[in-house]
């Protein structure tokens, strides 16, 4: 009965056609989104290969230096005991500058929230911030280190800074989520700001700071070995730029990349352990 | 009223342990690294001031706008483009990986690791280890740009093809759809906005990231500021600098407003 249906169905001649489909933005959207994509993909392959350099020849010399990295890992110039040093140096840089960051971040967002700060001082914040998250950290810590010198200061002035303007625009539009009832129950019984915000606000915002917390403290990590390596910072990424750009000792590389790699999934690890907890508690 | 003062008391106690955490995690890596925060607290200020001092373009600076323009440019092209394709890799991988559209658990599995895996590998060395092969040219930047996103997107995709409800795909199966079929009609329509969402997020985010892997590899837009920067020219790197923020916040504002769009 069903099978005779379907099948009747797709003999039809004109197959009922779902007319909100067919004129819905988000498709049309879609479809011009994609061609424009794919031409400027085809644009970037034809005129991308280089001139100076035997494609074959490099990949060769690419696969075989992965070889080198993944399967025959090696110490080199340093010793273990150095390249775990560096590494924790680098875990503690994104430790303290996530914590110095969402501090400042949460009292900054107070005033960024369009539900809890005047308008004109909500959107003067929010373009601040845009501004400060649009100069790519890099930038931030090559400028202090140029100011203060190099050396771990810089760093963490720098990789701060950006933490800071990227967790206010996340903390404020969790702030923003919250009902708002709930602020209003307490306003109109008359309770101060601070109080506002301690028995309104930071209950129903506190597991969305944690795991956005969280996500900045894994960002802030790929940026404290980055920025060793770009702005010799020192940590695990100068051992890293070393060994491959200095004593070109790949097997090296690849012992560094594997540490980091451990601490990485350790750390996805957790993650994922926070959000269930998370979830369960909500 | 026993009770009560029992929660109350471990309540107080969970909260003075939690401070106690917070601080020791506050303390423990300021020890070990020696900040010094008067020193960093100073240098904010003088950050600023050095920065408007000397980052601002003159006109000697505007001689370099042509070369300036024609680098971001060719930065965005290759960062598009690395994604894209990067989104096509990473939609055929997510398809053999995810729940809803693979029945195999051991490949689901080996997606799942690989794109863990890529997605952890510092970018760093993937930047040096091109550079060393493919020398100093816009390829480099697009292959190291490729393998930084490709865990990302992998993982991304699977998480959205999870999302497709078991419904659909069994309402074309039992009409005796072939795979791709299943895939065309029913999953992919499916979650076209947020896939297409995730690919503009990495885009912005790729077109923001390209000055850090200019630098390393020596391609675009980092590489030129990072010419400038190191040979004292600081009105032209102060030019760049300009040139990145309006880029990055007119990709941003476009992003966001294609992703309204996409998500009606």
């Amino acid at each position: 009965m069903i099978e005779s249906d379907i099948s009747s169905q797709r003999r039809a001649p004109h197959p009922p056609a779902a007319p909100h489909a067919i004129a819905n933005p988000a498709r049309k959207t879609t479809r011009i989104l994609l061609a424009s994509l794919a031409l400027i993909t085809l644009y970037a392959l034809a005129t991308i290969a280089p001139d100076n350099v035997d494609l074959g020849v490099a990949g060769k010399s690419f696969l075989h230096n992965l070889d080198l990295m993944f399967l025959h890992p090696h110490l080199g110039q340093d010793t273990l005991a150095q390249l775990v040093d560096a590494l924790v140096r680098s875990i503690a840089l994104a430790l303290l500058t996530t914590l110095i960051g969402a501090g400042i971040a949460f009292v900054l967002a107070l005033f960024t929230a369009r539900n809890l700060a005047p308008a004109p001082l909500a959107t003067a914040m929010r373009s601040l911030m845009a501004l400060i998250r649009a100069i790519p950290t890099i930038l931030w810590v090559l400028v202090y280190a140029t100011v203060i010198g190099l050396g771990t200061e810089a760093a963490v002035v720098g990789l701060s800074f950006h933490s800071v303007a990227y967790l206010v625009k996340a903390f404020a539009e969790s702030f923003e989520a919250v009902p708002q009832e709930k602020l209003d129950a307490l306003r109109v019984s008359g309770a101060r700001f601070s109080l506002v915000i301690r028995h309104a606000l930071w209950p129903s915002v506190r597991p969305s700071l944690l795991s956005w917390t969280f996500i900045r403290f894994e960002i802030n990590f790929t940026n404290a070995v980055a920025v060793g390596a770009a702005a010799g910072t020192g940590g695990i990424g100068y051992y890293l730029f070393m060994s491959s750009a200095f004593y070109f000792d790949f097997q090296e590389v690849g012992l560094i990349v594997y540490l980091v790699l451990a601490f990485a999934i350790l750390l996805e690890m957790i993650a994922v352990a926070m959000r269930k907890h998370l979830a369960k508690t909500v | 009223m026993a009770e009560l003062a029992q929660f109350f008391n471990r309540q107080r106690w969970q909260r003075a342990a939690t401070l106690m955490v917070l601080a020791l995690l506050l303390v423990l890596p300021q020890w070990l690294l020696h900040v010094d925060f008067a020193d960093a607290l100073f240098g904010i200020g003088a950050g600023w001031q050095w920065l408007g001092k000397n980052f601002m373009p003159n006109q000697a600076a505007l001689g370099d706008l042509g070369e300036i323009l024609h680098q971001l440019g060719r930065t965005i092209v290759i960062a598009v483009a690395a994604t894209s394709i990067a989104g096509v890799v990473a939609l055929l991988l997510a398809l053999a990986g995810a729940k809803t559209t693979s029945r195999l658990p051991l490949v689901q599995m080996g997606v799942r690791l690989f794109a863990s895996c890529m997605r952890n590998i510092p970018f760093v060395a993937w930047a040096l280890v091109l550079l060393f092969s493919f020398k100093q040219n816009d390829f480099t930047g697009f292959l190291a740009l490729f393998l930084m996103t490709i865990g990302y997107l992998t993982r991304a995709f699977v998480e959205t093809l999870e999302e497709v409800p078991r419904g659909v795909i069994e309402a074309l199966e039992v009409t005796g759809a072939r795979y791709w079929q299943i895939i065309g009609q029913g999953v992919l329509p499916a979650v076209s906005a947020p896939l297409m969402s995730w690919l503009l997020y990495m885009i912005e985010n790729n077109i923001r990231d390209a000055t850090l892997v200019g630098m390393l590899t020596g391609t675009g837009i980092g590489f030129i500021f990072d010419l400038y920067f190191k040979s004292f020219r600081y009105p032209s790197a102060g030019l760049v600098v300009l040139a990145i923020i309006a880029v990055t916040i007119a990709i941003e504002l476009t992003s966001t407003k294609l992703r309204q769009v996409l998500a009606q």
